[in-house]
Formats: structure tokens, sequence, C-alpha cells
């Protein structure tokens, strides 16, 4: 059994003291930041990215995960408390959750969230760690081409299983690709888009394009509203379930670990489609479907559950290609290569003890977010009744200092408020930034596979035809824009996003 | 302009090209290269192309389809928490982080509709001792800490 031993690497990498306590620390303030109201894992992970760098690799990905699940899980509460999504896989749990929290059951709510979390995060990492060594074999073998369609594919299938234009996406990510060209040509040595401005020369930080988008762009967003918000704050009380709920909530739980398990496996999933899908799911299946919205614990139950297992096995692509399947998982690609990881097949044969420690502290992960916010839940309650007008100046400042700390230089911090303008005009366009890191990400990746396909196949484009993985790669690509361009599947679609 | 139907989509196209064409503008020094050995202008070149194109397709198409009114509504947020990061740049490496993000922190508060200066400056100072404790002596980060001239 290849993969119980792989497992004992992994557990004996992971249950150090050392990486037990950043596997805590990262579950612990990704809680933390999560649970503030409009701040979604993305913005989370690039503003406490900077803690993690002068960790070992193994420890900063492991807390880097922990942190991710913290601000997931930390979303969700914030999601049943305030009705307030801090990003887009938590509105489907507003809409079940709030009304629980309304009718004095947001202990209840709050309690089957993290069982729904942690059975569909146990079952997600074994999948990952019985499905990423296959892939990783397979995707050894390919060349820059297979490469190259890849990620032409990934980009698409983002684009096509996200919402929204269809064309402002793909616009999104071209213009990613650009942005992340900026800087040295690694093989002219030519300053490219750089402005002769010194600090450009190395490209631009991801943390910077990340923090604008997503974080300042947020903070200017909400600034602009100005309606009241109800928070149930003396309400939570009654975590304990009584079994009969438990069993009405359990198969919602399975299913939707199961969803979003496979969802979160492709490109553009995570956790977003997983939950909106289960929430379908159990709406269509349920005996009293108008139960729904009013306060069903499947609803609840379902996408939470959905939502956490696509968090994970989007690892799955990240960790086994080098590929990002969403926003998420281009930070962390980000932050493999700043601990000079090339991400990709070969991590997990030079570099097991990474691989299987992060895997197994996926799970240890769940654990801890289990026992840690049941019994802190009135920590994060007490949190949430800060009000935002004291709230989003700290979030400014730890953004500020976070990005000024990188490399003791405040350009980046202009830079990152460039990009906060930016984020707010593409807010008002309504163009996803997502899309837009992928690209940031994949750029310098894809014009080398690019270039070194074509060097090989002595610039005859057919290439990328003729090699059989990389025609079927791109043939997938072609379908799913045909697909998504014919005009029946296009309205369903879009009745898909309305209804959840 | 009222025969714009979809100003979002026409205004995104709008800026679409506008950074297509400068990609390109920009990259006209850059060599070519051919397909077989691509120059560092190849690559950016044909990226600022597909940009010209897409935003091309979303100006036009926003003639003929309908779409939500584009809503700027206050300018005041935007204006304000980007002069306070700005500001904040400014003074940190000359005024330390302590001095910059009590300033941050009081000048970024007067973005909110509930603004009260009494409660900022107390969660400016409060701020301000968070910062010494947890990214000074906490995280150790090498950054000026007060103003150059008490160091």
């Amino acid at each position: 059994m290849e993969l119980i031993s792989n497992l004992g690497i992994g557990f004996g990498v992971a249950l150090t003291l050392q990486n037990l306590f950043y596997c805590f620390g990262g579950v612990l303030l990704g809680t933390l930041i999560g649970v503030l109201p409009g701040i979604g894992p993305v913005p989370t992970i690039a503003m406490l990215l900077p803690i993690t760098y002068a960790l070992p690799p193994v420890s900063a990905l492991i807390m880097l995960a922990g942190i991710y699940y913290g601000a997931q899980y930390g979303g969700s509460t914030t999601a049943i408390l305030v009705n307030l999504p801090g990003e887009a896989s938590s509105v489907v749990t507003c809409l079940d959750g709030y009304q629980m929290a309304r009718q004095g059951k947001a202990g209840k709510a709050l309690a089957i969230a993290a069982i729904g979390s942690f059975i569909a995060g146990t079952f997600a990492t074994l999948l990952v760690a019985a499905f990423a060594p296959p892939l990783a074999e397979v995707a050894l073998k390919f060349g820059p081409a297979e490469y190259f369609s890849l990620m032409v594919l990934g980009l698409i299938a983002a684009v096509v299983l996200a919402s929204g234009s269809l064309i402002k996406a793909i616009g999104m990510i071209v213009l990613g690709l650009l942005l992340g060209i900026i800087g040295t040509d690694v093989n002219s040595g030519l300053q490219r888009y750089s402005f002769g401005i010194a600090e450009l020369s190395d490209g631009i930080g991801f943390v910077v394009v990340a923090m604008g988008l997503f974080g300042f762009a947020e903070i200017i967003v909400n600034l602009e509203h100005t309606e009241h918000r109800e928070v149930f704050t003396n309400k939570v009380s009654g975590l304990m379930l009584k079994w009969s709920e438990f069993k009405e909530a359990l198969p919602a739980i399975l299913r939707g670990t199961g969803i979003g398990s496979v969802l979160g496996i492709l490109p553009g999933g995570g956790a977003l489609l997983g939950a909106f899908a289960s929430y379908t799911v159990e709406k269509r299946i349920a005996k009293d479907p108008s139960r729904f919205g009013k306060g069903a614990i499947q609803g609840v139950a379902g996408p939470e559950s959905a939502n956490n297992a696509g968090a994970q096995t989007s690892f799955i692509p990240m960790l086994t290609l080098g590929i990002p399947p969403n926003a998420v998982m281009a930070l962390m690609v980000g932050a493999m290569t700043i601990h000079s990881i090339q991400p990709g097949p070969q991590v997990m044969t030079s570099n097991p003890q990474l691989f299987w420690g992060l895997i197994v502290s996926m799970w240890i992960g769940n654990v801890m977010l289990v026992i840690l916010n049941l019994p802190m839940i009135g920590i994060w309650v007490k949190l949430l009744q800060v009000p935002y007008r004291l709230l989003y100046p700290a979030i400014l400042l730890f953004c500020c200092i976070g990005v000024y700390s990188i490399q003791n230089n405040v350009f980046d911090v202009y830079l990152t408020a460039l990009f906060g303008v930016l984020g707010w005009l593409f807010v008002k366009l309504e163009c996803e930034p997502a899309p837009l890191l992928l690209g940031f990400i994949l750029g310098p990746m894809m014009e080398e596979n690019l270039r070194r396909a074509l060097l090989l196949s002595r610039g005859d484009w057919t290439v990328f035809a003729t090699r059989p993985i990389s025609a079927v790669m791109l043939g997938m690509a072609a379908i799913l824009l045909l697909i998504i361009v014919a005009p029946s599947i296009r309205k369903k679609r879009e009745e898909a996003f309305q209804e959840a | 302009m009222t025969f714009i139907r979809n100003p979002k989509d026409f205004w995104a196209g709008v800026l679409f090209i506008a950074f297509g064409l400068a990609a390109v503008i920009i990259a006209r020094d850059y060599a070519m290269g051919t397909a077989g050995r691509m120059g560092p202008g190849y690559f950016p070149r044909g990226l600022g192309i597909i940009m010209i194109v897409l935003g091309l397709i979303l100006s036009v198409r926003s003639f003929k389809l309908r779409g939500t009114p584009l809503q700027f509504g206050s300018f005041k947020p935007l204006l304000i928490v980007l002069g306070s990061i700005v500001v904040f740049a400014m003074a940190a490496p000359k005024l330390g982080l302590i001095v910059s993000t009590v300033l941050l922190i009081v000048l970024s508060s007067t973005a909110s509709h509930e603004f009260r200066l009494k409660e900022a400056l107390i969660s400016s100072v409060a701020l301000a001792a968070f910062t010494l404790a947890a990214f000074v002596y906490g995280l150790k980060l090498q950054l000026p800490t007060w103003p150059w001239f008490i160091q």
C-alpha cells in the first residue's frame, strides 16, 4: 500500500511540533481575518503571506493551507451571522444560514457547517492523496506543447465555469498574461514594459496584484454602500445538534461532499461552483423545496460541505500540474515560487516531504478547525460586533505593512494602490478580477512553453494539433467555448447562477 | 450617449482596447523574431492584438445588447482610501511605521459616513501599539520604526 506509506511520510512531517504549531497558527489567523465581514480568502491569504516568508517551505505552505481553510470557515460564520458573504462561495450559505440565525438557530447552523466541512475535508484529503500521484505521473510525460495546451484549456475552463460575461473574462485573462510579462525577459535579458523603473525589472509581485484587486478595491466598494447591517450576536447559543437534526443533514453533507470534490478539481471550480451546485441539488430533491431560503438545515449543510471539499480538491491540479484552477491556488503557486519551489509534477518526487506533509496537514487543519471554531465561536462573534468603520482602516494598515515589508520598498505600496483603482474600475464595469490573477501567474510559464514548443517544431504551429494529448486538450477547450456560445446552454447557465 | 445600450460593456471594451494598444505600441521596439525563434516581442504583441480584438467585440456589441447603466455614486471613498495609502507610503520610510500607522488610520477613517474623530484617534493609537508589538517586536520586520530625527 503505497498510499499508506506516503501518508506515513506526511504524518511524519505534519505531526512535528513546529508544523503543528504553524498549522494551528494558520487556521487561527485565517479564521480571525476571514470572519471579518467583506474579506474573502484571497485578500486574507495575500495579507498574511508575508508572515510565512521567513519559514521553511514546508511550514510556510502548511500555514498557508491552514489560513485558507480558516478563511473559508470564517467566511461561513460571517455569512450565517451577518448575512454578508466574504466571498462568492459563502453567498449560498447566507440564504438559509442567515434565516436559521434569525430563527434563533445560529448555533446549530454554525455547528452543522463545521461538522459538514470536517466530513467533506476528510474525504477530499483522501481523494487528493489517492489521485495526485497518478495524475502527476501522466503530467511528467508532458512536453512544452502539451503544457501550453493544458494552460489554454485550464484558463478557458476557468472562465466558462465562472459567472459573468465570457468575452470580458477572456479579456481579463489576456490582461493578466500581459501584466505577467512585465520585467526582464529570461531569454533576451530585455526589460519589457518596465518604463525604465528599476523596481519593475523583476516584474510585479503577485501579492501586489492580489491585494490591490481584491483587498483595496473591495474596501472602497464596501464604503460606497451605507445600508445598516443586522448582526445576530447575542442569539448564538445551543451549538448542540439534536440527533434527528444531524440525521436530517447527513445525506446533504454526503451529497455536498461528492459534488464539491468533483467540481473542485475542475479549473475555475474551487469552492464556489460546488456550493452553488450543491444548493441547487438539495433544493431539487427536497420533499418540500419551499423550506429553502427559510432556514432549511440542508441548505447550510450541503453547500458548506461542498465548498470545503472543493477548496481541498482544487489543490490537485495545482500540486500535480502546477496549474492553479482558481485565484486562491494562484496565490499558492506564487507562494511556492517565493520559496523557490517550481510547482508541477516533479514536486512529488523531488520533494515528497513537502508534498505529503502538505496533504496530511490539510486533514489536520480540518480537525483543528472543528476543535478551534466550536468552542471559540464566542470570540468570533465578538469580532463581528466591531463596526466596519473601525475595521477597514485596520485592514488597510495590515495590507500596507504587508506589501511594504515584502521588499522593504514603498514602490510596491504605490503600485498596490494603483491596482486598487483598477480593481474598483473593474467592479464598476463588472469585470471579474479572478481570471486576471490566473493569467498573471501563468503568463511567464505560458510564454516559455509556447516558445519551447515552437522552437522544437521549428516554427510549425501544427505541433499543437498533431501531438495527440495537446490536440485533445485544445479540442476540449474549443468545445467548451462552443457550448457556452450556443444560446440554449447559455440560457441554462444564466438560470443556474440566477437560481442560486 | 443613448445609442450605447450597454455602457458597462462599452467602457470595458474601451479599456481593453487601450491596454491592447499600449501593449502593442510599447512592444514595437522589442524584437519580433519568428515563430521558431520567438523574440521578446512575439508573445506580448500577440496578446496585445487579442486584447484589441476582444475590446472591439465588446464595444461594438454594446450598441446592440442592452445592459444595466454604469453607476459611480460617491467618489469620496475612492479618493480618501487612495490618498491615505499614498500618505502612508510617503511617510513610512522617513517617519517610520508608528507615525505612518497613526496617519493612515485617522485619514482613512474619514471615508466612512459614520466617522467619529475621537474614535479614530483612539483606534489609531491602539493599532500603532499593535503594529509595534506584532510587526516590530513579534515578526521583527526590518522596517524603519520611528521618525528619522529620533533614531
